[in-house]
């Protein structure tokens, strides 16, 4: 029994392991291009723009950039911006904060990662 | 009620191609058309997702009339640059008037205009100084935009709304290709150069 108890821990560990080192991670040069691409329509890092101004996003509470106006869902949202809510966020924003306005996917993991890097770099 | 919709239904069904077509006069300024076409009543829960979608879609245009007027006012674009200019910048007003009349339709309130100074703020046009950064600034928003109307497509409840997307961003893909040109940049290789 002890035996199948740390036997399973071990290949969980395992699994666990592997996907850490499979999530993509995710290079900020790359990021900065798309970030100009996808997200400059409407952010930049230091101006609220149609959406909120970005630095120091990372590590920020979600809904808290100062000055601008939010939707009463993304100002109510319980959320901390880190790799994994921004991952969540962009793959489909309305579905993880209801009554955001922002709409726009991101749908590929790999530019995510990018995107996100870069965030991280500028909240530095 | 149920009866009402289920006869509406069928009168779409019945005239599909009309149904199609009521979606192309939406864009050109039929909204109720591409209210009813999107099959939503005006002012229900459903539409309020799609309604903000299209109002941060409005601040888009808001924002590109806006640049490429105090483009035009700077004494900066040269004169086949200029009609360039006024050219797109008449085609992102066709754009707020057809997103403008869908959010009344739907039921929701179109956003306004921030005021010239908020613009020149957040857009840095302090920065300025050519006809060159011109260029680039609308430039840079067109393929922003294309790229934020292909982006926020999946969201919208209805593939009638999403196809005044994707005709949005075919518009401000040719606004970029013809930007990159007069930059005298060449286009990417890749395939897919926007989304
Ligand atoms: C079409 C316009 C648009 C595009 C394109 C867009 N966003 Fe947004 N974004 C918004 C709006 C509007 C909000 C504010 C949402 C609200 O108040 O509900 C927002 C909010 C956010 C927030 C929450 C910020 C905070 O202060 O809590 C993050 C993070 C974010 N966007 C990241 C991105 C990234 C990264 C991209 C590009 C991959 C992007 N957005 C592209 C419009 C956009």
């Amino acid at each position: 029994m002890r035996w199948a108890l740390e036997t399973a821990a071990a290949a969980w560990l395992a699994v666990a392991a592997t996907a850490m080192a499979m999530a993509p991670s995710g290079d900020p040069a790359r990021g900065a291009k798309l970030y100009a691409a996808n997200c400059g329509s409407c952010h930049s890092l230091d101006a609220n723009r149609v959406g909120p101004a970005h630095r120091g996003v990372y590590g920020r509470k979600a809904g808290t950039a100062r000055g601008y106006a939010y939707s009463p869902g993304m100002r109510g949202a319980r959320i901390v911006w880190n790799e994994a809510t921004l991952d969540r966020f962009l793959q489909n924003p309305q579905a993880m904060v209801p009554g955001t306005r922002m709409g726009f996917r991101l749908t590929d993991p790999a530019r995510r990662a990018d995107v996100i890097a870069y965030l991280r770099q500028q909240s530095r | 009620m149920i009866e009402h919709y289920s006869s509406r239904r069928g009168l779409l069904r019945a005239t599909g191609t009309a149904a199609l077509s009521a979606v192309a006069i939406g864009i050109l300024g039929d909204a109720p058309a591409l209210a009813r076409a999107a099959g939503k009543e005006p002012g229900g829960a459903a539409n309020a997702g799609d309604i903000d979608i299209l109002n941060v879609a409005l601040g888009l245009e808001h924002e590109a009339i806006e640049a490429y007027q105090i483009g035009a006012e700077s004494g900066l674009l040269q004169k086949p640059v200029l009609d360039l200019a006024l050219l797109f910048q008449g085609q992102h007003k066709g754009h707020r008037d057809a997103l403008a009349g869908t959010i009344g339709q739907l039921g929701g309130k179109a956003v306004q205009p921030k005021s010239r100074a908020d613009y020149m703020a957040s857009l840095n046009i302090a920065a300025i100084k050519t006809q060159a950064d011109i260029l680039r600034l609308a430039q840079a928003h067109e393929l922003g935009a294309a790229n934020a109307y292909i982006g926020v497509m999946p969201s919208l409840g209805g593939k009638e709304l999403a196809q005044v997307c994707a005709k949005i961003a075919a518009d401000e893909a040719a606004h970029w290709s013809l930007l990159t040109s007069a930059l005298g940049e060449a286009l990417p290789q890749p395939a897919f150069m926007f989304g």
